[in-house]
């Protein structure tokens, strides 16, 4: 709750209390004073900043997010049209990247030092230095035009009257996915790999192998219970990697998203709504952080006892 | 250096030799190691950290660290353990021949509940369903007297004791009824109020099974109270090995003798230094062909170093490897 | 062994090593030599294939490729250093402090951190460039900024490591007061976790850089950058594929190079760190 109060403070903080005169940034260096002292009518800007940031924290408390200067329209009209599009990209990238990663992070620890390992530890190396949204670029280039078996940009719409369909869409979102998520599997899987290597290394681990278990049995009945502990924790930490990412690869694949409504606000100089937008997101961040440390609390029981 | 009378003995260790790959190249950590072990017996093996005590007990049950070699011949029960691939092994771990360890805080898995790490053996090798695993372990559980075992079942480690936790161990290792128990030393990480009790709980619970316990410690007051033979290691190799009176009377090894010289006595007046053996324990890469003890000992001679000292009989049962033998004390 | 006849023994430090000197040597020639003016335009010349005189080919302005990676260079290595720079600066003495004084100061400066790293870092660099005006000092300077946190985490963390070893205690008893200790035991100790974590941040530095200016908000033309290479690439797409392709390379091999040497330098730096990588 700290967390999000301080973050709704430095939102505010920084877009309003620019160098120079906010209506006049909106506006441009063009405009007339006239103009921007009517803009700044409009927008309230004459009242005094803490009573703004009052009055802006109230409305959001009733998730009145204000309206958009450029469209004219509520902002929150606007998210939720645009939240069809970036939900399920963020789910679809978050479930990608948690497959991959974990899967090929187990795999690696499981045959350390050996070649499998060496050839994860590699590819994750060039996973991490490969730019998320270059790899989109390539992945187009190949798949949607030579292979043409995905669409190489733009959003149908999930129903059939929007021009396109369910089946359409996620065809859609394929790519941007996949993009996203390469680039986040390869950080997790590292430290996967490292997590379960640290766990094997633990002292329970030597007395399951004494119970009986073979190394299969460890690793599954022992090992990824504890080494989840440390993983989910910086999947969570991710997820403010995977909301920018999706920004960026948006305006790629020139999908009709948050990302892309952000950065046309950004282009028209439409700081309310750059205002409200980044508040939702940094707003997203900062809960999904509270929830995973709740998970952090769920599957180690050590926490519940010391609690927080 | 076979000793058994029994006609089957439980566990047969020939010529075992063992090589760890250390940051200076392959080291010989044991060297060449024999002694037997009949049904029920008791036998105690002791001395310094880094003698190849506890690797010992690790090649028995087959869980030596990844890259060690073993060569020569461990029998359990006249089966051939060196060389066997490892879910045969695992078979065997748990069932047949169960081992303690000596940390408590860090050897149970902090987030299973007591329950079910005492009940994975049973459910493993028993092929118990949760149930009827579950109410064996309560039984376990009380046969080690944790207190309020009904109770702890549902527990997790943090929330025990270190002298609970090792009951919790000790249980475990005997869920299955083994016929050897191996205790690498189980009671070192206890309070020395709590020691003595946990080593009369495993005298009890193996005497009354007819289990073999092969218990490994570097506390020569523990052998004395609960092992009927004794081994002495040094460097990797056993120095000397009979029946636990008579290695002490006898000392016959230098070695045996600096540690039985250096423990701690009440009653001595104040101001007597303690007995020390001169020296520290060699890096396993820096032993030579001969008497890993020669540098340290004060009877060695040049004929010492240039190979392996031989077995020499002192009695029956009790031999000792070393050229220069002292005399009989006092 | 001296440090570098280990560290060109060191395979991951000499390839990443390489890479490194590759990229600074290139930004530094590009003061010096471009095989072509990087921003002269030649458009009856545009979407040439690689060929003798423009060795990778030109762009849908004529503009020739290779010279426009090259100069692209100059602005990721600008980046790079000046953003960690920053960080260091910032977060160093942040990390250092904390660790010195203990108690509240050392919660504030968590809050802090802990704060602007669960902050989404690009997002709010992207927001910065908008309002402030689009460019490459404004990038560095978002950029920077967001290196504060990460650096005092990681300084806070390795400094109370150090102060807790007996040699500063023994200081301290010998009455050597905070910031004295801190200059001349606690700095040369965490140096080393420093470096590291330098190079790592350089690399991520550059692939922000890139985000930022593929958006259209880091370096403006005419001043090349990769990100905007890319950019145009794409528009570029079905007629000259290679024209994405070329900057995208540039930026993954900087970035590997810097994380190489950086794994290298952990392994060589500090054998207790390097562990099992």
């Amino acid at each position: 709750m700290l967390t999000l109060a301080v973050t709704s403070a430095v939102v505010f903080a920084v877009l309003d209390l620019l160098p120079g005169n906010v209506a006049q940034v909106m506006l441009g260096e063009s405009a007339t004073p006239e103009a921007v002292a009517a803009l700044e009518r409009k927008l309230g800007l004459d009242r005094p900043a803490p009573q703004r940031y009052l009055h802006w924290l109230a409305s959001l408390a009733r998730l009145d997010l204000g309206t958009s200067h450029a469209y004219d329209t509520p902002i929150a009209e606007l998210v939720a049209e645009r939240l069809v599009v970036t939900l399920p990209l963020a789910l679809l990238a978050m479930a990608l990247t948690v497959v991959l990663a974990l899967a090929a992070g187990v795999y690696a620890a499981a045959h350390h030092n050996r070649a499998g390992d060496l050839g994860v530890m590699a590819a994750s190396q060039l996973g991490i230095a490969v730019p998320s949204f270059w790899f989109g670029i390539l992945l187009v280039m190949l798949f949607a035009v030579q292979l043409s078996w995905f669409p190489s940009g733009g959003f149908p719409g999930w129903t059939e009257d929007e021009g396109g369909g369910p089946w359409d869409a996620l065809q859609a979102l394929v790519l941007p996915a996949v993009a996203l998520a390469v680039v986040q599997a390869a950080i997790l899987a590292r430290f996967t790999r490292s997590a379960v290597l640290d766990v094997l290394r633990e002292d329970f681990v030597r007395t399951a192998r004494a119970k009986g278990l073979t190394r299969r049995a460890v690793l599954w009945g022992h090992v990824l219970r504890n080494a989840m502990v440390p993983v989910v924790t910086v999947m969570g930490l991710q997820f403010a990697n995977l909301v920018t990412g999706t920004v960026v690869i948006e305006n790629v694949f020139s999908l009709t998203g948050l990302g892309r409504l952000l950065f046309q606000a950004i282009s028209n100089r439409d700081l309310p709504l750059v205002q409200g937008l980044v508040m939702l997101i940094a707003a997203t961040v900062v809960t999904i952080n509270f929830v995973v440390d709740l998970l952090y609390a769920a599957i180690d029981p050590r926490l519940k006892a010391v609690g927080r | 250096m076979a000793m058994h009378e029994t006609p089957a003995p439980l566990l047969e260790v020939n010529d075992l030799r063992v090589v760890l790959p250390t940051a200076r190249g392959p080291a010989a950590a044991l060297r060449g190691v024999s002694f037997g072990m009949a049904r029920g017996e008791k036998l105690g093996l002791i001395g310094e950290s880094g003698c190849g005590k506890s690797l010992t007990a690790l090649a028995v049950m087959g869980l030596l660290p990844e890259g060690a070699r073993v060569e020569g011949s461990i029998r359990l029960n006249g089966q051939e353990l060196v060389g066997l691939p490892d879910d045969t092994m695992a078979r065997l771990r748990g069932d047949r021949v169960a081992m303690v360890f000596q940390e408590p805080m860090t050897a149970l898995n902090p987030l299973h509940t007591v329950s079910a790490q005492v009940a994975e053996p049973l459910r493993l090798h028993r092929g118990l369903d949760r149930a009827a695993a579950r109410a064996e372990a309560l039984r376990l559980l009380e046969r080690v007297r944790l207190p309020d075992a009904a109770r702890r079942l549902d527990a997790h480690p943090h929330q025990l004791s270190g002298g609970q936790r090792q009951r919790v161990m000790i249980a475990m290792a005997l869920a299955c009824g083994p016929d050897l128990l191996i205790a690498d030393e189980p009671t070192t990480a206890l309070d020395v109020t709590l020691q003595h009790e946990v080593l009369m709980l495993i005298d009890e619970l193996v005497q009354g099974s007819g289990m073999g316990l092969l218990l490994i410690s570097h506390d020569l007051g523990v052998m004395a109270r609960h092992v009927q033979r004794l081994m002495v290691m040094y460097g990797g190799s056993v120095v000397e090995a009979g029946p636990t009176a008579a290695v002490f009377a006898r000392r016959a090894h230098p070695y045996t003798r600096g540690l039985y010289a250096a423990r701690p006595r009440l009653g001595a007046t104040r101001g007597t230094r303690l007995a020390t053996i001169p020296g520290r324990v060699p890096e396993l890469a820096d032993l030579g062909a001969g008497c890993a003890f020669a540098d340290r000992c004060d009877r060695a001679v040049d004929d010492c170093r240039r190979a392996p000292p031989p077995t020499v009989a002192l009695g029956p049962g009790h031999v000792a490897r070393c050229i220069r033998i002292e005399e009989r004390p006092r | 062994m001296s440090f570098w006849t280990r560290a060109l023994r060191h395979p991951s430090f000499v390839a990443g090593g390489v890479l490194v000197a590759l990229l600074l040597g290139l930004a530094l020639l590009s003061y010096v030599w471009t095989p072509h003016p990087a921003t002269e335009i030649d458009v009856p010349n545009k979407l040439q294939p690689p060929s003798a005189t423009h060795w990778l080919g030109t762009d849908s302005l004529g503009r020739d490729i290779a010279s426009q990676l090259i100069v692209g260079a100059r602005a990721s290595i600008a980046v790079g250093l000046i953003a960690v720079g920053i960080g260091i600066a910032g977060g160093v003495a942040l990390g250092l402090l904390a660790a010195a004084r203990r108690g509240w100061v050392e919660e504030a400066v968590m809050r802090l951190a802990d704060f602007g790293l669960a902050f989404p870092a690009l997002l709010t660099a992207i927001m910065l460039t908008a309002i402030y005006g689009p460019g490459l000092a404004t990038s560095i300077v978002a950029i920077g900024l967001f290196n504060i946190p990460e650096f005092a985490r990681i300084t806070r963390a390795s400094a109370n490591t150090v102060w807790a070893r007996e040699f500063v205690l023994a200081a301290r008893a010998c009455g050597k007061g905070r910031l004295r200790i801190t200059l001349e035991h606690v700095l040369p100790n965490v140096a080393s976790v420093l470096i590291v974590q330098a190079t790592i941040r350089f690399a991520i530095a550059i692939l922000a850089e890139a985000g930022l200016s593929y958006l259209g908000l880091g370096t403006q033309p005419p001043t090349p950058s990769w990100g905007r290479m890319l950019n145009e690439g794409q528009a570029m797409m079905y007629q000259a594929p290679m024209l994405a392709v070329w900057p995208g390379l540039a930026i993954v091999l900087s970035v590997l190079g810097l994380n190489l040497m950086g794994d290298g330098l952990r392994d060589l730096l500090d054998p207790k760190l390097a562990r099992q990588r």
